[in-house]
């Protein structure tokens, strides 16, 4: 087995899910970004698990999993709101937090 | 009312089962003093606020103090009752046993110190610890050599069957100093206790007295407020537990006279009296503080006086040391206690308010010299060797001013100086009675004199009330008429004075002439030397002293009212009171015309007075006077006189009174009132009831008397020797200086003489130093005070003035403009530019920088997140490298 495949991949998704967080306009593209780094780090601790015979990895896989999906649906209705009150999810226009 | 007291203590104490044989009173005196003391502080700040200008805190804190002050005696007298019924396991005040009592660990080591001294021949080890001591020893042999002795002495003398009543001492260190404790503290014994009744039951009346006598005084607050302090003063001095204190206690009660006497200082020769009296009492001070000084080194660096009468008891301070210093504080004792020759300042110090004057008189300020005297009296007694003597320099000062007062007291038209010139022979009488060694007839005279002179005073005070006066001559007879009260105590008090069976003078005077063992020509018995000559002084000055008190009694009660006549020049120099009324008085007009008695807030204490001063001499019967039970003779000595056991008292020697003595005194004392009376109540009166001379008396026919007249009118000149040029100034610097220049001399010769005796060496120099300081400042003061006056209004005014205007005012000025442009430099320059800049500076650079910053914030959370990616990775790369 090899793990670098597994490594390589990770880190090609964790880089493509940052460029779409740091990127994209549009808030349900940030959420499914996000959605790539989680499961980027998802596969590093499978990967990892299986390396080492330790079903850790497995085990702290699922919670993130669990916890990913709470936090798209945070996510998915903080969109929602931002939708009904601006007719729009252009996250460049979000600024209410300017100094 | 002593015995009284005993028994209403010995109920109280008696009740209780746990009966304490040291009453807590005892120990705890120091609240009789601080009552007035805190009376003074209350009147003196919130004294205006009260309806009654704060006179009712005084009376109050004043009567608390004088409850407890009997309360005091009271638990003294179960002391030497307890003592006297029971086997008291300690039969000497040691020196270690009161040391233990005071309670403090240092004091306690220092006694085990002198009780190992005892066995110091075959103990040795113990010494070990104490070398600090012993070098100290080494410095001043006498103090370790006198701790040792004294303690065996002590064990000696305790080995007897009679047991000691110790006097009750409390200290406590107030702060240590090169090796030398300086102790505060307490020390009650029968003389202690004494005082404190006379003091404060005499300054109680004197308070109540005074809320009628200065009604609507522009400064009656402030009067009441020195009253008090005034008694705290003296109560402070009379508990004093060693001569540090007592020195403090003697100064206090000199201020206190100062700003009475001055009262009323708007009028130039008041607060000339108070200068006078404060001036002329510096010049004993000196003699105090010298002779404090060197009993301090005698003693071996102690200030307690028990301590110090016990080794002069015990003849370990050196005789020659103990005479210098007795002679230094009799200079002090003469200041203060009004003795011939500084006596001038009393009666100037009439200038007070009468009320003050009765409280100086009797109570206070005069008697500190002789309550002195009493408490140091191992010092005196050894140092002037009053014993088996015959002429000493106390009983010779004590003798002379007894006549010298009484003769001077002749010639005085103002009734408040007669008092005062009878105040000053009175005085002389307890120094006599001190000099010859019949201490309890002293304090004895002392206690009844208080009485009765206070009360007279008070009743002069009271008929100056009425006719707004203390002329005799013009403005009083036929009092009697008007003010029946008045009369009636005045003449109770003139009676007691005169010494008039069975009066309290008799009592206390006749003990005084007997304790003189001159009788003993006669068949009488000796006290403790004959000295002859006072006898014959104290008689003649009875005898005088009856003379011009039917005088007084004449000029003021009998004969025609000669008053009333000076309506319209009301604001007469004398009358203090009169002014004092005028000004609020409400019943003013009614004082025109006759004038009327006082009210019941004079009246009483004059009553209170008069009756103490008729029974207060049965306190102290004659041993073997047949009319009484043997039970009640003595009682006045059995509590008051320390016993010689308990070492700090020397053993005198108590002269027989004799029968025969006190008929003869009394006949002379009847024979000089006749005189009198003939003079006045027959022949001055025959001529006119107004007259107060006879026009073609003796002392205008008789040269002789003639001239004496006038030496008594000019007071022996002694006035104008001290203070009436400039001469007779240096004579007065002469005399001063020859005082103390021929005690230090004296000094100096006589410790080279006893082969450099290193404490008296001390001593010496310290009291030569002392006394050309005195010397010096005495005669310049003097010497250069009149000239000073002259060359000041003349060149000196001038030069002066001159310097003032162009030296120092251009000094001043050009100061005052310097300081004016460097204020504005550092106003342009400093503060605006640099102070205020700088905090400009700051203001801008926040805002500057809070506007550059508030750029990054966009809050696009994009931004964010990539600034953190960024720094994440940059950390990522840290990590990266340097791992």
């Amino acid at each position: 087995m090899y793990l670098a495949q597994f490594l390589l991949l990770s880190s090609v998704l964790f880089c493509i899910g940052v460029y779409g967080v740091l990127a994209r306009r549009n808030g349900v593209l940030v959420l499914m970004s996000i959605e790539l780094i989680l499961n980027a780090v998802n596969i590093n601790l499978v990967a990892m698990g299986a390396f080492t015979g330790n079903v850790a990895g497995e085990v702290f896989a699922l919670f993130v999993i669990a916890i990913a999906a709470a936090e798209v649906g945070v996510g998915l209705a903080i969109v929602l709101l931002i939708y009904r009150n601006r007719k729009s999810i252009d996250l460049s226009q979000v600024d209410l937090m300017k100094g | 009312m002593l015995a009284l007291i005993g028994v209403l203590a010995a109920e109280g104490g008696g009740a209780g089962a746990t009966y304490q044989p040291v009453g807590w009173l005892l120990e705890n005196v120091w609240l009789v003093p601080l009552l007035p003391a805190i009376s003074f502080l209350l009147i003196l700040f919130f004294g205006k606020r009260f309806p009654k200008g704060g006179s009712e805190i005084g009376i109050l804190f004043v009567t608390a103090s004088f409850v407890l002050a009997l309360l005091t005696a009271g638990q003294w007298i179960s002391q030497v009752n307890y003592a006297d019924t029971h086997s008291t396991e300690q039969k000497a005040c040691g020196y270690d046993a009161h040391r233990e009592a005071s309670g403090d660990g240092d004091h306690g080591e220092e006694g085990d110190h002198a009780e190992d001294a005892d066995h110091a021949e075959d103990d040795d080890g113990d010494h070990s610890e104490d070398d600090e001591e012993h070098s100290l020893g080494d410095l001043y042999p006498g103090e370790t050599a006198a701790g040792f002795a004294s303690t065996s002495l002590f064990a000696e003398e305790g080995s007897g069957d009679s047991s000691a009543i110790c006097p009750v001492i409390a200290t406590t260190t107030w702060w240590s100093n090169g090796g030398i404790d300086f102790t505060v503290g307490t020390m009650v014994d029968g003389l202690t206790v004494t005082l404190l009744v006379v003091v404060t039951l005499v300054s109680l009346l004197v308070n109540i007295y005074s809320t009628d006598y200065v009604a609507g005084d522009r400064r009656y607050t402030h009067f009441f407020a020195f009253l008090s302090l005034f008694t705290a003063a003296m109560l402070f001095f009379v508990t004093s537990e060693n001569i540090l204190q007592m020195i403090v206690g003697w100064e206090l009660v000199g201020v206190c006279s100062f700003t009475l006497i001055g009262h009323w200082w708007e009028e130039k020769a008041n607060s000339d009296a108070a200068l006078k009296a404060f001036l002329t009492n510096r010049v004993g001070d000196m003699g105090l503080l010298i002779g404090m000084i060197i009993l301090f080194f005698a003693a071996g660096e102690r200030w307690s006086t028990f301590e110090i009468n016990a080794l002069a008891n015990a003849g370990e301070m050196s005789h020659t040391a103990l005479l210098i210093a007795s002679l230094c504080l009799l200079a002090a004792v003469m200041s203060k206690s009004g003795q011939f020759f500084l006596h001038t300042w009393l009666p100037d110090a009439m200038a007070g308010p009468t009320p003050v004057s009765a409280l100086i008189h009797a109570a206070t300020m005069v008697v500190a010299g002789i309550y002195m005297v009493a408490r140091l009296y191992g010092v005196f007694f050894n140092g002037l060797s009053i014993g088996g003597s015959s002429i000493n320099a106390l009983a010779l000062i004590g003798a002379l001013t007894c006549v010298v007062g009484a003769s001077l007291a002749f010639v005085q038209d103002d009734i408040k100086k007669v008092l005062a010139y009878s105040t000053i022979s009175q005085l002389g009488y307890m120094a006599l009675a001190l000099g010859v060694g019949a201490w309890t007839a002293a304090v004895f005279h002392l206690m009844t004199h208080a009485f009765f002179k206070a009360c007279l005073f008070l009743g002069a005070g009271s008929v100056s009330h009425a006719v707004h006066s203390f002329d005799m001559k013009k403005d009083m007879g036929g009092m009697r008429k008007f003010m029946p009260h008045t009369y009636r105590t005045f003449l109770i008090g003139s009676l007691a004075l005169m010494g008039l069976p069975p009066l309290a003078g008799f009592w206390s005077k006749d003990e005084i002439l007997a304790g003189t063992g001159g009788w003993g020509l006669f068949g009488g018995t000796g006290g403790n030397g004959a000295y002859t000559f006072t006898l014959v002084m104290g008689i003649a000055a009875a005898m005088m002293t009856a003379a011009y008190m039917t005088r007084v009694l004449y000029l003021t009660f009998y004969g025609e009212f000669r008053g009333g006549h000076h309506d319209d020049e009301h604001g007469h120099a004398d009358d203090h009171a009169a002014d004092a009324h005028a000004d609020t008085h409400d019943a003013h007009d009614a004082h025109h015309g006759d004038p009327h008695e006082s009210g019941p807030r004079i009246i009483i204490p004059l009553y209170i007075l008069a009756f103490l001063g008729s029974v207060a001499g049965f306190l102290n019967f004659p041993k073997g006077f047949q009319l009484v039970p043997k039970s009640w003779q003595l009682r006045f000595e059995h509590y008051v006189e320390p016993r010689p056991d308990t070492g700090y008292f020397p053993k005198i020697a108590h002269a027989a009174p004799s029968w025969s003595l006190a008929i003869v005194a009394t006949a002379l004392v009847l024979v000089g009132a006749g005189l009198s009376y003939l003079y006045y109540f027959k022949r001055v009166n025959r001529q006119s009831p107004m007259a107060t001379e006879l026009v073609n008396g003796p002392t205008s026919r008789n040269g002789l008397l003639k001239g004496g007249h006038t030496i008594l009118k000019n007071k022996y000149y002694l006035d104008h020797i001290y203070d009436s040029g400039e001469p007779t100034s240096t004579a007065m610097a002469s005399v001063v200086s020859t005082l103390f220049g021929a005690i230090a001399g004296g000094t100096l010769l006589v410790s080279l003489a006893n082969g450099l005796d290193i404490n008296i060496g001390w001593s010496a120099i310290w009291a030569a130093m002392l006394a050309a300081v005195v010397a010096i400042i005495v005669n310049r003061a003097l010497i250069t005070g009149i000239g000073i006056a002259d060359f000041t209004k003349t060149k000196f005014a001038q030069a002066a003035y001159w310097v003032n205007q162009n030296v120092l005012d251009g000094f001043i000025d050009s100061v005052g403009r310097g300081s004016v442009k460097t204020a504005e430099v550092v106003y342009h320059r400093i503060d605006q530019g640099i102070v205020d800049g700088a905090v400009n500076v700051a203001g801008r650079a926040s805002t500057g920088a809070g506007g550059e910053l508030r750029r990054t914030q966009t809050g696009k959370v994009q931004q964010y997140a990539t600034v953190m990616f960024a720094a994440a990775t940059v950390l990522a790369g840290l990590l990266f490298v340097f791992t």
